[in-house]
């Protein structure tokens, strides 16, 4: 098997999202079936260096003025009615440092 | 008043055969009629509906042109927003959030005043190839209500086909338009990368993502996909390249390639057999037919299992319960971060998000980020220039949209894998970014399967009218959608598998 329970804990906890405990079990399963399915990319003889480009629609460097726009009041009032927590028209999340 | 085409409408508007308010209820009752039984629509939008039928009576009335969507009842995948109303992703994440904007494409549809019957139901953002990922409800074919309509865009595909709409918007990533398109026996295009704004569409795979047309004929895929395309200043990889107009003079100038790899093995012999037959009417029509090799076919799936969970993952990251969306904060505000964190993203996503999170965060993280991500990166330029190399020699592709039939619910079983090898012919043309246009070319018999009445009892079977529907998919240039189209209704012309509808 590609990944140990450890490993789909780990990655679990990178991805921060809980797992079940009879989950990991499973995930690591159909993970590293997955995983050595994608593996046969092995055998193409590429030169990963050179070769790996992320572009795909050839378009470079599409840019536009730094101006702000803003959004609407209808806009707006949607986006504030939809925050889980607020004050005022403020977002309140939790802090990153507990006391 | 049945399956009206964008075309009929706006021919029966113009000359007063009925109004669009007439068209509009008469959906809007086949939707209340037939729906549960479905399962297309996750949400029916009545009034802004009728709001708008009555709003193109209004401009018929006073002698108004009208634009060619205008009075069309259209449906919307729920992974496009539309202002003010809910859109869900298929997730419980999503399960309360009210869109705040209009994705672009639905901004040019409202601007022709097309009208909008509702959201429908999808496999969980845009990952599945069956709607059974919804996390609300699975979308039963038309044709067999015991089978799957195919997905991720299975509502869409399906209201199409049972009447429930003229046409529809989808999303494609990885064949989600063309292949329920092909299952339930509609014509789908998934365009050009970068032909249709993004903007509005809820993101899975960045740099494979299209939004795209579901209808019943090609004629009415071409209107769809004229009235949404187009460069916007919202999408930084948007363009306006797809010509309107084919270079090809005449179909004796066109030349079809049949890519020897798509008829390897592994196809079910029913759908083969539809499909060489189609290619038979094509050559019919005076197309030169000749067999080509795109020679990386075999990595497609590879390279798209691994880039887009490697986009997804960073792209549903910013479901965090924090600023819209499913969120512990709202039953339990002084919960620490973190735990907010994974028990949001627990409890909203389900296994096939998670799934896919968690292996595009291995195949990105560090150690293994070369051998995977990188490296698919690579294939993926080789199976691009595959593409460029057959399009020196032919000008469209033929193909088979699925290796099968629509399968019953419950067939792929537990193993993931199987269900991301059904995709096998339709993705490479996301790899690649070009279009790909699904068009129906045979029924084939199969037992129908009719499903579980209740629980515990075993499906049974009968054998009314068991026929599903074959797509054949056709691909294009980049931005030469207008090919496809062009050898698309040259076929429907000499056939009428676009004329088939699914019992009722």
């Amino acid at each position: 098997m590609v990944l140990t329970r450890d490993e789909v804990l780990h990655l679990a906890k990178l991805c921060r999202i809980d797992l079940q405990p009879e989950e990991v079990e499973k995930f690591a399963l159909q993970l590293s079936s997955i995983l050595e399915y994608v593996g046969k990319l092995r055998e193409v003889d590429v030169d990963v260096a050179q070769e790996a480009v992320a572009n795909i629609t050839g378009l470079e460097n599409v840019l536009r003025e730094d101006e702000p726009h803003g959004c609407t009041p209808e806009e707006r009032e949607r986006i504030v009615a939809q925050f889980p927590m607020r004050q005022g028209d403020l977002l309140k999340t939790r802090g990153v440092f507990s006391e | 008043m049945d399956y009206l085409t964008i075309t009929d409408i706006a021919d029966g508007l113009r000359r007063r055969l009925f109004s669009a308010e007439e068209v509009t209820r008469g959906h809007l009752s086949r939707i209340a009629e037939r729906d549960a039984d479905l399962g297309c629509y996750l949400h029916v939008m009545a009034d802004d509906a009728l709001a708008t039928a009555k709003r193109v009576d209004a401009a018929i009335a006073r002698g108004e042109d009208l634009e060619p969507l205008a009075g069309v009842p259209l449906a919307v995948k729920d992974v496009i927003l539309v202002a003010g109303h809910p859109a869900t992703a298929g997730s419980k994440m999503l399960e309360r959030y009210q869109a705040t904007y209009d994705a672009t494409a639905v901004v040019k549809l409202k601007a022709q005043d097309a009208v909008l019957l509702g959201k429908t139901n999808c496999d969980e953002f845009a990952m599945g190839s069956s709607n059974e990922n919804s996390a609300y409800k699975p979308v039963r074919n038309p044709w067999d209500h015991g089978r799957v309509p195919g997905g991720s865009s299975g509502g869409s595909a399906a209201a199409v086909a049972a009447d429930l709409c003229v046409a529809a918007l989808g999303s494609d990533t990885g064949g989600s338009i063309r292949q329920p398109a092909g299952f339930c026996g509609v014509v789908g295009l998934k365009p050009t990368y970068g032909s249709v704004s993004r903007s509005g569409l809820i993101a899975m795979a960045s740099s494979f993502d299209v939004i795209g047309p579901f209808a019943r004929t090609v004629a009415d895929a071409r209107t769809m996909f004229e009235a949404i395309r187009g460069r916007d200043p919202r999408d930084a990889t948007s363009s306006d390249r797809s010509t309107l107009n084919s270079q090809l003079s005449t179909l004796n100038s066109l030349k079809v390639g049949i890519p020897k790899e798509y008829f390897a093995s592994g196809i079910d012999p029913d759908v083969e057999r539809a499909v060489r037959e189609a290619i038979r009417v094509i050559e019919g029509l005076g197309c030169s037919v000749r067999e080509v090799s795109l020679p990386h076919t075999t990595y497609g799936l590879a390279v798209y299992y691994v880039l887009m969970p490697s986009e997804v993952s960073a792209n549903l990251a910013r479901f965090d319960g924090m600023r819209y969306g499913a969120s512990l904060a709202r039953e339990e505000p002084n919960a620490p971060l973190q735990r907010a964190y994974h028990e949001t993203r627990a409890h909203g996503f389900g296994p096939e998000p998670r799934r896919r999170i968690m292996l595009g965060t291995y195949a990105l993280s560090k150690g293994y980020a070369d051998q995977y991500y990188k490296r698919a990166l690579a294939v993926r330029q080789r199976i691009k220039h595959d593409f460029e190399t057959a399009f020196r020699e032919v000008d469209v592709l033929v193909t088979p949209t699925s290796p099968t039939p629509a399968w019953p619910f419950g067939a792929m079983g537990d193993d993931p894998l199987s269900m991301y090898l059904a995709d096998v012919f339709t993705v490479s043309a996301n790899v690649a970014g070009i279009p790909g246009l699904s068009l129906p070319c045979g029924l084939v018999e199969r037992e129908t399967i009719s499903p579980p009445r209740s629980e515990g009892e075993r499906e049974g079977v009968q054998s009314l009218t068991p026929r599903l529907p074959v797509g054949l998919q056709l691909m294009g240039r980049w931005f030469d959608e207008e090919s496809l189209f062009t050898l698309g209704e040259a076929y429907e012309q000499a056939t009428t598998w676009h004329k088939e509808h699914p019992p009722r």
